[in-house]
């Protein structure tokens, strides 16, 4: 029976490393070609030119995700406070199905409601040519990274002890003084957890923002088309052709892109660990 | 269009098994060995299984490496069949390279139907994408900003027209879709938008406007009265006999017969 246990956990590690070694031997070659200063720092992505830059890319998705956490941070955060100290059990217990409800949405029916509401409404109001845009995308994106940092923080907040509460509610302090002076701050790395979940499932998102970002190579502007890590392989692997520098490159901006995300996995792993130290 | 580029390496594939179970046995068995043009690959694969219902013995192997490359190993004699999705060049010709055009392929410029710009020049559609005119009014139309609509690096509808308009490379598009129904469709939801597409997959959705006043169509691309088309080129070596069975190919994709499979693969029969 053991066996067949430490099987299935071989099974899970085998394909990481598969997946991880697969990346780096596909990776490595186009960059040896292209140089990693050209290849990292290039403004222009143009295939047809054989130019392969990805710092619009890369920016790109910097700012994408800085952009979700800004605006999706503080509303999951108050929304947490909401659900964990303010709101009636009654009110809660409709929130918080409604919130799981939200993380279930698979991706691509927030990408079609940000393609057909969203991106005619931007089109509209900011009298642009076509809505897409990477505004766009970081609206789509703070909604769909609202789920795990709500539930987090909630639960984040939900294990602060009561007695803080009440030592800080009898010296006198308002209740809402309390939440954001007493509790938040005990809470403060299962909330910094959240965020950086958030983070994580941002950056790497491709199917919603595919849809709504315009998927042109520029340089980030709020109001202009952009492309992702993430899009700039969905949308050119299709007709690249085997063995060219074309697919090699795209290869290496999965690499670039798993360094990415390895590293906001590696931070969260850290403040999840100083948080059982504490 | 998609599918029939995914099936294409199980189409040669079966082709392949097929030929070697037979063993080649037949008098006109062989191979041909065609070589070039990506966007050519469709009508090569409709033509391919087409021809291996007619000569099972006979395998057509494809490669698609570009037009250039095919046009100079049909010289080197690396291939038997060249294929090229634009006209020879006239020093191709004075290395001896014939020409044998099989299909046309007709690239619509499409707007919106609620877009009242239905004609416009050669000059104004390289300016609408270089992003030299960025107002539909500076166009006769309505007082909205131009949304240019593209495919994405590496498609072959995306480097026929760069290169027919002549805005290589040059294109500032506003957005870029991964196939020609993504294009169609988004151009459909935008008023101010504008691209292009293959003219066999453009429905009622869109407008195909007038180039230089001529409406595209299955006609207009025949007679070369529209301008933005490309010819599709079986390219051989003059003074180079074929082998029997890449003139049984050749022939099958000149007659008649083949009308029919290359307009299924979305391009316009030209005899």
């Amino acid at each position: 029976m053991q066996v067949f246990f430490t099987l299935c956990g071989l099974v899970a590690v085998g394909f990481v490393l598969l997946i991880t070694v697969y990346l780096v031997i596909s990776g490595i070659p186009a960059i040896r070609k292209i140089g990693l200063f050209d290849f990292l720092f290039g403004k222009t992505w143009a295939a047809g030119q054989d130019r392969y830059g990805i710092l619009p890319l890369i920016l790109t998705s910097v700012y994408g995700t800085a952009g979700a956490v800004v605006i999706g941070v503080p509303i999951g955060f108050f929304t947490a406070v909401f659900l964990a100290k303010v709101a009636p059990k009654r009110v809660a217990d409709i929130i918080r199905p409604v919130v799981s409800l939200l993380a279930g949405i698979p991706s691509v029916v927030y990408g079609l409601v940000g393609m057909c509401v969203l991106v005619p409404a931007l089109r509209e109001w900011l009298r642009l040519p076509a809505g897409d845009s990477l505004l766009a995308a970081i609206i789509v994106l703070s909604v769909m990274i609202l789920p795990s940092i709500i539930s987090l923080s909630e639960t984040a907040l939900e294990a602060v002890p009561k007695e803080y509460e009440e030592a800080s509610l009898a010296l006198g302090a308002t209740k809402l003084e309390t939440y954001f002076r007493v509790s938040a701050p005990a809470a403060k790395s299962g909330i910094a957890a959240a965020v950086v979940l958030g983070i994580g499932r941002a950056i790497g998102e491709a199917m919603a923002i595919m849809m709504v970002a315009g998927n042109v190579a520029n340089m980030p502007a709020l109001t202009r088309s952009v492309r992702f890590l993430t899009t700039g392989i969905s949308i050119e692997l299709n007709y690249s052709q085997d063995g060219s520098l074309q697919r090699q490159a795209l290869f290496s901006v999965g690499l670039v892109l798993f360094l990415f995300i390895m590293m906001i996995n590696a931070f969260l792993n850290l403040v999840l660990k100083r948080e059982r130290e504490n | 269009m998609k599918g029939i580029k995914k099936i294409l390496p199980v189409i040669l594939a079966a082709v392949l098994t097929a030929a070697a179970l037979s063993g080649c046995s037949s008098n006109n068995g062989g191979t041909v060995n065609t070589d070039g043009s990506t966007s050519m690959a469709d009508v090569i694969g409709a033509l391919t299984e087409a021809f291996r219902e007619k000569e099972p013995n006979i395998t057509v192997n494809y490669s698609g490496t570009g037009s250039g490359s095919g046009i100079s190993g049909v010289l080197d004699g690396t291939c038997d069949i060249g294929l090229s999705s634009r006209a020879l060049k006239p020093e191709e010709e004075e290395k001896g390279a014939v020409a044998h055009v099989i299909a046309l392929d007709g690239v619509a410029v499409v707007v919106n139907p609620k877009n009242t710009v239905t004609d416009l020049t050669t000059q104004q559609i390289a300016d609408i994408f270089t992003g030299k005119i960025t107002n539909w009014s500076e166009l006769g139309g309505a007082d909205a900003p131009i949304a240019v609509y593209g495919r994405e690096d590496g498609s072959g509808t995306r480097s026929a027209f760069e290169e027919i308009v002549g805005v290589e490379g040059a294109c500032a598009y506003t957005n870029e879709y991964g196939s020609t129904g993504d294009v169609i469709g988004n151009v459909a939801s935008n008023e101010n938008a504008v691209g292009y597409a293959s003219l066999s997959a453009v429905g009622s959705s869109v407008t195909a406007v007038k180039v230089n006043g001529v409406a595209p169509s299955e006609e207009t691309v025949k007679d070369g009265s529209y301008t933005i088309q490309r010819p599709f080129v079986m390219v051989t070596k003059k003074g180079v006999e074929l082998s029997d069975a890449a003139q049984a190919f050749l022939d099958f994709a000149m007659s008649a017969e083949a009308a029919e499979y290359i307009t299924a693969a979305g391009a316009v029969y030209p005899n």
